[in-house]
């Protein structure tokens, strides 16, 4: 028995756990804030990428499909948003209407790439998948020209911030008394969307459409033969990571209020699928834990490492980009080789790769 | 009342390999109907062929009275034929309850919006699946073993398994490819009693198997299948003493 | 100017380089049907090797350029050798019997990690190639050929005849072709299989060594991520030309080659200027995506069962 099932035989307990928890994630932001906004922006891209982690988990550990240009989803979100929120074309539709159309956009995306290639064998997929990311990003690169699209290298800036009303999430803004600042307001909105996302994961991963897609993981014969129709449910899963990717991308391009192809390079792709591989492909909570972890340590060393080696050595002697990249890199060699059923592996998933 | 399946003169080529030449065969309601022959006679084709794994290169099949025209393994279950496998093939890291329950699959209909928003009608039909899966489990004999990870269950239970899986497709035929295979003596005449009872609940079964002893007690009818020609059926006492039949497993035996 | 025996002459170029990379995906490919990810970082920190040599002995000593050249590809071969069997040894053989995907996602690990480190020895900056080849032209019907293309080119068929002849005329290429057609049956005949799989990782890294000098003195620099898309592009020659084939490989490398010189070329022309050369790289990846979907197994690659 471990501690989740304890507080499920004990209702009380179990409230107060929840009641906590729920304290201490609203009184974060300010616990951060004392260390510096920073601080609070870090936690906000944090809690994106655990969007996007949980998005490309249902590809990968519900369905068992590698997606490796899983970061485009997220880019297609991204410009949606920005080309319908900014100066770009002078359209500034309101975040409730963009957000869905961000979704269904990449959701299109998904289906598109999905539907010729979902039959392929998995490593051949994820090969495809990364052409396809690359593809994107290279359109993002070019739409410039003719038709001023995407704005190019250059990127598209001055991209409205969600707001409700009057009510803008940028800037800051004294409510009861407490100054709330912009990125302490996105915390909040961040949060709750996780919520929801991470509800969402759970009902799936619990449902018709979700022990369909585990049975395909785990026999696709097997599947094909008690009447899943294997290609479109694998392009359900597709779709849904896609559109969750989506909105992740809709938010950032607001949060930040610029984007550009930069941020929609292959390596952000295996830094998702690195979260997804560290936690524990497949199990909700794990892949929280390691999108969270993949976040913050290389944070936390930027801010020890670094003053570290300034008084070491008087100088830098490791950048702290390339410690965060080889945090990755070694999180997706070393789980695979020693721990491949992740950090904090679902039952099922630690009892499989144990055996193979 | 029509047979519930007909197959008429079904051919499948490899290469040059008459794997299944001409073959055809009626299998009538609630009966238990074996198919065997020695190996390589083409008992797994006409299976692969029947299941939609394969395309036949001519014939047909009809089935509950329409033409059966599957153009996917898929289409099959939801026709109302469901199979088990040679070499299990579970869901090896789902419960029990999860493999059976992903046999409702074709009987279900929730959707991802179903799934998100677990509406009543959802919750209904998540319940009324974990119902059905529980009591299929439990006319199996594996109720107490639905929380146990598919791949830890005994190699007989397995077996069980798959067959509580496909009849939770609801098939009007169940098609079994050697469920006694590397059976002990108690493990297949449990085997035995459950599929008795199957066909007494009303399914029709399609059994290819290789124990002599189960096919010759517990089937109504048997064909026999060499060189992917049919060349015998009916009862197995005539079946036992059909002249070609002798010469088809002695011969090959002996020769 | 001939734009069409130019984009030729230019596709044949960059496909040589294609072609030699593509050998060492598919050789591994072949015999333990795992996509070596990081092959692409192996060709790099061949060229940056080679060019550090070259640079330090082009400043220091008068000796023939050619010779520089040579001795700069001599001190990167063995440097790849040593990557490619680490990466065997520490990354995939432990991995031999896991699920398919288990040794891909450690692959992506080990390039970035690989990428990282080559970062750290030889920083951010590009590595230049010294002007020591006289940067000769030569005019043939409208077209130029440079001699650095020529010898690119010719060493490229070099090397393919070479390995064609290690693969068919030698004890390791009967060994590595046994192993590829069933590596437990070619251990129980004696083979060494775990020695042999080295063997290959070894020879595609040997390759690659060479083909890292090709494309970084084509380009004239070297950096510590020119290997991620140059690996890619050749994994898509060795699937356009069927994965496990050597003679697959050469002929999807230089086809790639060509698609994409020509592809660059013309596209401009053909859709009235709407796309520019700038989407040259995209082109790998459709003719990757359209083979994949259209024929699997490649051009001469034997189409293998998926299904049980």
């Amino acid at each position: 028995m471990n501690i989740s099932d304890k507080l499920k035989s004990n209702p009380a307990a179990l409230w107060s756990a929840v009641v906590l928890i729920a304290c201490a994630l609203v009184a974060l932001p300010f616990v951060l804030a004392m260390a510096g906004t920073t601080w609070v922006r870090v936690t906000n891209l944090a809690i994106l990428f655990t969007l996007l982690a949980l998005g490309l988990n249902i590809v990968v550990g519900f369905a068992g499909l590698l997606d490796l240009g899983y970061i485009a989803f997220y880019g297609v979100g991204a410009y949606t948003y920005a080309l319908l929120a900014s100066p770009q074309f002078n359209l500034h539709l309101p975040f409730w209407i963009i957000l869905p159309i961000g979704a269904l956009t990449a959701c299109v995306f998904g289906v598109l790439l999905g539907a010729p290639t979902l039959k392929l064998r998995g490593d051949y997929l994820a090969i495809v998948t990364l052409g396809f990311g690359e593809i994107v990003r290279i359109f993002f690169n070019n739409l410039s020209q003719p038709v001023n699209i995407t704005n190019g290298p250059q990127g598209i800036s001055r991209i409205d911030p969600i707001s409700i009303g009057n009510f803008s999430f940028n800037g800051s803004e004294v409510i009861l008394g407490i100054n709330f600042s912009g990125p302490v307001k996105y915390y909040y909105l961040l949060l709750l969307v996780l919520i929801a996302v991470i509800v969402i994961n759970l009902r799936l991963e619990d449902s018709r459409i979700g022990r369909a897609w585990q049975a395909i993981r785990e026999d696709e014969i097997a599947a094909a033969a008690m009447g899943i129709n294997t290609t479109r449910i694998k392009l359900l899963a597709f779709a849904m990571g896609a559109s969750f990717g989506g909105v992740a991308g809709g938010m950032f391009a607001a949060m930040q209020g610029f984007i550009s192809p930069d941020s929609f390079v292959l390596v952000e792709s295996v830094m998702v699928l690195s979260m997804v591989v560290l936690g524990g492909m497949g199990n909700i909570w794990g892949v929280i834990v390691g999108a969270l972890l993949l976040s913050f340590v290389p944070e936390l060393l930027r801010h020890t490492v670094d003053p570290l080696q300034r008084s070491l050595f008087g100088r830098l002697i490791v950048e702290p980009e390339v410690v965060r990249m080889l945090l990755f890199g070694l999180a997706l060699m070393l789980m695979m080789l020693f721990r491949p059923a992740g950090l904090w592996p679902s039952k099922v998933r630690r009892r499989e790769l144990a055996e193979k | 009342m029509s047979a519930l399946l007909e197959a008429t003169n079904i051919n499948k080529r490899f290469g040059g390999i008459e794997a299944l030449s001409a073959v055809s065969m009626r299998i009538e309601r609630a009966e238990i109907y074996g198919l065997i022959g020695p190996n390589g006679a083409g008992k797994t084709t006409f299976f692969n062929v029947l299941t939609g794994v394969y395309r036949a290169d001519g014939g047909a099949f009809t089935f509950d009275g329409t033409a059966l025209n599957v153009k996917a393994p898929h289409e099959v279950a939801a026709a109302g034929i469901a199979r088990t496998f040679q070499n299990i093939r579970l869901f090896a890291n789902m419960s029990a309850l999860e493999n059976v329950m992903v046999g409702r699959h074709v009987r279900t209909h929730a959707g991802i919006f179903g799934a998100i928003l677990r509406g009543a009608g959802t919750r209904a039909e998540e319940r009324a699946i974990h119902e059905r899966a529980r009591v299929l489990l439990d006319y199996v004999g594996l109720a107490a073993r639905g929380n146990a990870l598919a791949h830890s269950l005994p190699y007989g239970d397995q077996r069980r398994l798959e067959i509580a899986r496909a009849l939770a497709t609801a098939p009007k035929l169940l098609a079994l490819d050697e469920p006694a295979a590397g059976m002990n003596a108690t493990e297949t005449a449990t085997l035995r009693t459950l599929l008795e009872r199957i066909r007494d609940d009303g399914t029709t079964i399609l059994l290819i198997e290789h124990d002599m002893k189960l096919v010759m007690g517990l089937c109504d009818r048997i064909a026999v299948l060499d060189y992917g020609r049919k060349i015998a059926e009916g009862a197995p006492a005539a079946v036992r003493n059909d002249a070609a039949v002798i010469e088809a497993y002695l011969g090959g035996e002996l020769a | 100017m001939d734009t069409f025996l130019q984009q030729i002459i230019n596709g044949l170029t960059l496909g040589s380089v294609y072609a030699v990379v593509a050998l060492g995906y598919t050789m591994v490919y072949g015999i333990i049907q795992l996509i070596n990810f990081a092959h692409g970082e192996v060709v790099m920190i061949g060229a940056m090797v080679a060019f550090t040599v070259i640079g330090w002995l082009a400043a220091n000593t008068t000796l023939p350029p050619l010779l520089i050249v040579l001795i700069g590809t001599l001190a990167a071969i063995p440097a790849c050798v040593a990557v490619g069997y680490a990466l065997e040894i520490f990354a995939y053989r432990r991995l031999r019997n896991a699920p398919r995907l288990a040794p891909l996602i450690t692959a992506i690990g080990a390039s970035i990690v690989l990428q990282q480190l080559a970062m750290m020895i030889w920083s951010r900056n590009p590595l230049g190639f010294p002007q020591i080849i006289p940067n000769t032209v030569y005019h043939i019907e409208g077209a130029t050929i440079t001699l650095i293309q020529i010898a690119i080119i010719a060493t490229s068929v070099l090397l393919m005849a070479g390995l064609t002849f290690v693969v068919y005329r030698t004890r390791l290429g009967v060994a590595m072709r046994a192993a590829s057609q069933n590596a437990q049956i070619a251990g129980l005949m004696g083979v060494n299989v775990n020695q042999i799989i080295a063997a290959t990782f070894m020879l595609g890294a040997a390759l690659a060594a060479v083909a890292g000098v090709m494309v970084g003195t084509y380009y004239g620099i070297a950096h510590y991520t020119m290997g991620s898309l140059l690996g890619l592009k050749a994994f898509c020659a060795a699937v356009l030309g069927g994965i496990g084939n050597l003679a697959g490989a050469m002929l999807g490398g230089m086809l790639l080659g060509l698609v994409e010189a020509l592809g660059a070329g013309y596209i401009g022309d053909l859709t009235n200027n709407v796309f520019g050369s700038n989407y040259q790289d995209v082109f790998a990846f459709l003719v990757l995506i359209a083979v994949l979907v259209l024929r699997p197994s490649g051009l001469l690659g034997e189409r293998i069962g998926e299904r049980a």
